[in-house]
């Protein structure tokens, strides 16, 4: 270790984690395959396909929510990892959580069958939605608003968990996941709260969310085979895979969480971010902000970048994006570059978006614990001009002791966080 | 831990009384100006205040950035523009790298003609699907469907001014705009982070938005009504852009900023709203503040909705103010300028601190109402309150500074 200071004053720990992807449901099932290099990414067979160029995506489809909306999965999905991490942390087990809950979530928006029963059975009167003269709603209608108000999931999750304060449901894009993090980590360390519940849930793959991504010519094309699609760091990339999942992780106060005797799984250690002014959908060439986040994350942790072992990248497999990252990761690491190993879980269970940074700090805490790095499968064909090891193809045994986990979002927010193993 | 003190360096408001301070005022204190922004056609049955013509052009120049953005997002931008010319930040790259940006936002905005095109064409449910996919396949346009995301509310900021210390969205109607306010607040007074620009923005002539209300039964309809003798059906939507400053005080010092108002405390809660009492949650907020008695130097803005005007939340705010405020001009600011959700919070703080500065209250904008005191005397402080029309109970105090 390089960096000045002790690394683990500021260190908030993680007492529990909880996590779905399309490769399974729960964490200890999730990292099984992850290290055994699986895919979970299929055809799309919730609705129908045939007139798109993306067919694939890594659904969700073993969840109890019948019909499925993006309101209903991404709330079957936060309770069901909540439920989780709060259970194995152990927190709640006399009572309520003395903390707050971060939810990254996805805004809640009518898709279309439950627009056209709305509109039956309500009318606005006037506008593109009106049929008549304006039916109002009753009382038989107000669960129509209640489950497409953006805070009522985390005010549900709230209640469950018997958690602090205002609930705060955020979105930063594909940065979600993590600024929930962020956000429980500065709330512990401001010694606000002695815990935090950050969840990240995303479960929005329908017809029009898919179509909106493919106009930004961001998903590959690549339909046959599916598990083959999503390939982070190769020469062929062409886009990343939409995907669904949630994370949930209990921090906590260490000196609280050791007082009650909790199995601490790790640490986070720094965060850093940034936001990018160039453009909408694309990072400024110089890659600033990606470099901002990244250092900023590390001197936070009062790290040097040569103290970083591992890399859990945000790896879309978007031309775009892979470029970036590894612009940024050779302006911060320099010749330290070379030892690094990068890998990318969106090569198996693809993008799973808002809740990409959760799931991907559940999956780099556990190889820190395990002492495992999960590959960055679909690596046949190297970027020539991405010099990286990208930990291909297979999981591989090494001990690391500090990590950096990246997310990037379109729109401009960048966020990196820095996480130690339990020690 | 010390805590630093948490100034307002600079607020843009863009509202249906105007964008600027002596605007609103003259507004204010003439109820029949606020009147005269009600418009009960556009979206009828249901009225909405307004926001007239303005210049988006004046601050945000590039017509390829104001193409990429709804009205929501439109009023935003442009209430974070006059925000920053207060402040004294706009162009200052140094400063703009750490200022950090907390926002508030709806749901993104949809392409609407492309949704009256579906609705009025769609077959019967069997074939729907299909056919709506291939219509947005074809109709979807990538600019405006970037509108629809609510994090590019804050990324067209960030790429219009150059605000890039961070960038975080926060979701969940009128909560989600006191949480914005609250984090910065408690990130400034750690000292984690030394500039924050906090802002949301409402578009109520949004028919999208108008659908989930009117599903709940919480529209106004059929005329306009005075906010605290409402039906419970009480919620008139107005349009607004909210966007605040704040820095600690060290920072404003450093660079010469002139320092309009202390934020001195900022609550927000979440009570059961079936089984716990919003009143009992704002009374523990005030005991935090330790704000003392209201008194008649101590002006209350409310953020009632007017929703459950007559037996449901905002009846139950008004008892709360009649009882814990009795005394202290009280000012419903629905009245005048509608509710605008999730930046209904942050506006009325701006207000408050417009009533700080000028050291005195506007006159009562109910006036038939028992609950709105008329203003006695110079005003030292100002207290917002934010409560929800389903969750959330938010409590801000401002301050004269020094």
């Amino acid at each position: 270790m390089t960096g000045s200071g002790n690394p683990y004053a500021r260190a908030v720990a993680i007492t529990g984690v909880g996590m779905i992807t399309s490769l399974g449901r729960g964490a200890a099932e999730n990292w099984r395959r992850l290290t055994a290099g699986e895919s979970g990414i299929r055809r799309i067979g919730r609705f129908p396909t045939e007139d798109l160029r993306t067919r694939i995506a890594g659904c969700v489809d073993f969840m109890d929510v019948e019909p499925v909306t993006i309101p209903a999965l991404s709330r079957a999905m936060a309770e069901a990892v909540a439920d989780e991490a709060v259970a194995a942390s152990g927190i709640a087990a006399d009572g309520a959580i003395d903390g707050d809950l971060f939810i990254a979530a996805p805004p809640i928006e009518h898709d279309w069958d439950s627009r056209f029963d709305l509109l039956d059975a309500v009318d606005p009167g006037s506008g593109p939605y009106a049929r008549g003269d304006g039916v109002s709603g009753t009382e038989a209608t107000l669960p129509w608003h209640n489950e497409f108000t953006n805070g009522s999931l985390a005010d549900g999750l709230a209640a469950r968990h018997g958690c602090t304060g205002s609930p705060i449901t955020l979105t930063t894009a594909c940065a979600s996941g993590a600024s929930a993090i962020q956000l429980g980590v500065e709330s512990i360390r401001r010694g606000e709260r002695t815990a935090a519940l950050c969840v990240g849930t995303d479960g929005s793959i329908n017809s029009e969310s898919l179509i909106r991504f493919a106009l930004l010519s961001a998903l590959s094309t690549k339909n046959d085979p599916p598990e083959q699609a999503a390939k982070p760091f190769s020469r062929n990339r062409d886009g990343f895979v939409m995907a669904e999942g949630a994370a949930a992780l209990v921090l906590e106060d260490p000196d609280r969480a050791k007082a009650r005797g909790a199995t601490i799984l790790g640490y986070i250690l720094g965060c850093g971010e940034a936001a990018d002014t160039f453009h909408r959908t694309r990072s400024n060439p110089d890659g600033g902000a990606i470099i901002r986040s990244m250092a900023g994350a590390i001197a936070d942790a009062g790290l040097e970048p040569a103290d970083i072992d591992y890399i859990n990248a945000h790896g879309t497999g978007t031309p775009e994006n892979d470029k970036m990252e590894y612009l940024g990761i050779s302006e911060v690491f320099g010749t330290g570059r070379d030892r690094l190993a990068v890998s990318s879980n969106k090569s198996m269970i693809g993008h799973t978006l808002t809740a990409a940074g959760a799931v991907e700090a559940v999956a780099t805490v556990q190889a820190l614990r395990e002492g495992v790095l999960p590959p960055t499968i679909n690596y046949r064909e190297p970027d020539p001009n991405i010099e990286l090891d990208v930990v291909p193809n297979e999981a591989r045994v090494q001990k690391i002791e500090f990590a950096l986990s990246n997310s990037f979002g379109f729109g401009g927010q960048n966020v990196s966080l820095v996480l130690a193993a339990a020690g | 831990m010390t805590e630093r003190e948490v100034c307002i360096t600079g607020y843009g408001l863009l509202s249906p009384l105007g964008e600027t301070p002596g605007a609103w005022w003259a507004a204010l204190n003439d109820p029949a100006v606020c009147r005269a922004r009600v418009d009960e056609i556009a979206t009828a049955p249901f009225p909405i205040h307004t926001i007239g013509d303005y210049d988006l052009a004046a601050q945000v120049p590039r017509p390829g950035d104001r193409r990429a953005m709804g009205p929501m997002m439109q009023y935003g931008a442009y209430a974070a523009g006059l925000a920053l010319d207060m402040a004294g930040l706009k162009g200052e790259t140094d400063l703009l790298q750490r200022t950090h940006m907390i926002v508030a936002s709806g749901g993104g905005e949809r392409d609407l003609e492309l949704d009256r095109q579906i609705l009025e064409g769609a077959p019967g449910r069997d074939a729907r699907d299909a056919w709506i996919t291939a219509q947005m396949a074809d109709g979807l346009r990538p600019t405006l469907f970037l509108a629809q995301l609510p994090n590019l509310f804050a990324g067209n900021i960030s790429i219009v001014y150059k605000v890039s210390g961070s960038s975080r969205t926060f979701m969940g109607e009128e909560a989600a705009g006191a949480d914005a306010l609250r984090i910065a607040h408690r990130r400034l007074a750690a000292g984690q982070g030394d500039i924050f620009l906090v802002g949301a923005a409402f578009a109520s002539e949004r028919p999208e938005i108008q659908i989930s209300y009117n599903a709940g039964g919480l529209l106004l309809r059929d005329g306009f009504a005075d906010l605290w003798s409402r039906p419970d059906a009480g919620i008139c939507f107005g349009a607004a852009g909210a966007f605040l400053v704040l820095e600690s005080r060290e920072s404003a010092a450093a660079r010469g900023a002139a320092v309009r108002a202390v934020l001195r405390s900022v609550e927000s809660d979440r009570t059961d709203r079936g089984a716990g009492d919003p009143a009992q949650t704002a009374r523990r907020q005030l005991e935090k503040m330790n704000a003392g008695p209201a008194g008649s130097e101590t002006a209350v803005l409310s953020g009632a909705s007017g929703a459950g005007a007559s037996t449901g939340i905002t009846a139950a705010e008004r008892a709360f103010l009649e009882d814990a405020a009795a005394g202290a001009p009280v000012r419903g600011i629905a009245q005048a300028v509608g509710h605008a959700v999730e930046a209904a919070f942050l506006q009325n703080v701006i207000l408050a601190t417009v009533c700080i500065e000028r050291g005195e209250v506007f006159a009562p904008l109910s006036p038939e109402a028992a609950v709105e005191a008329a203003g006695a005397g110079p005003v030292r402080r100002a207290l917002v309150t934010g409560w929800g029309h389903v969750r959330g109970e938010a409590m801000a105090l401002v301050e004269a500074t020094g």
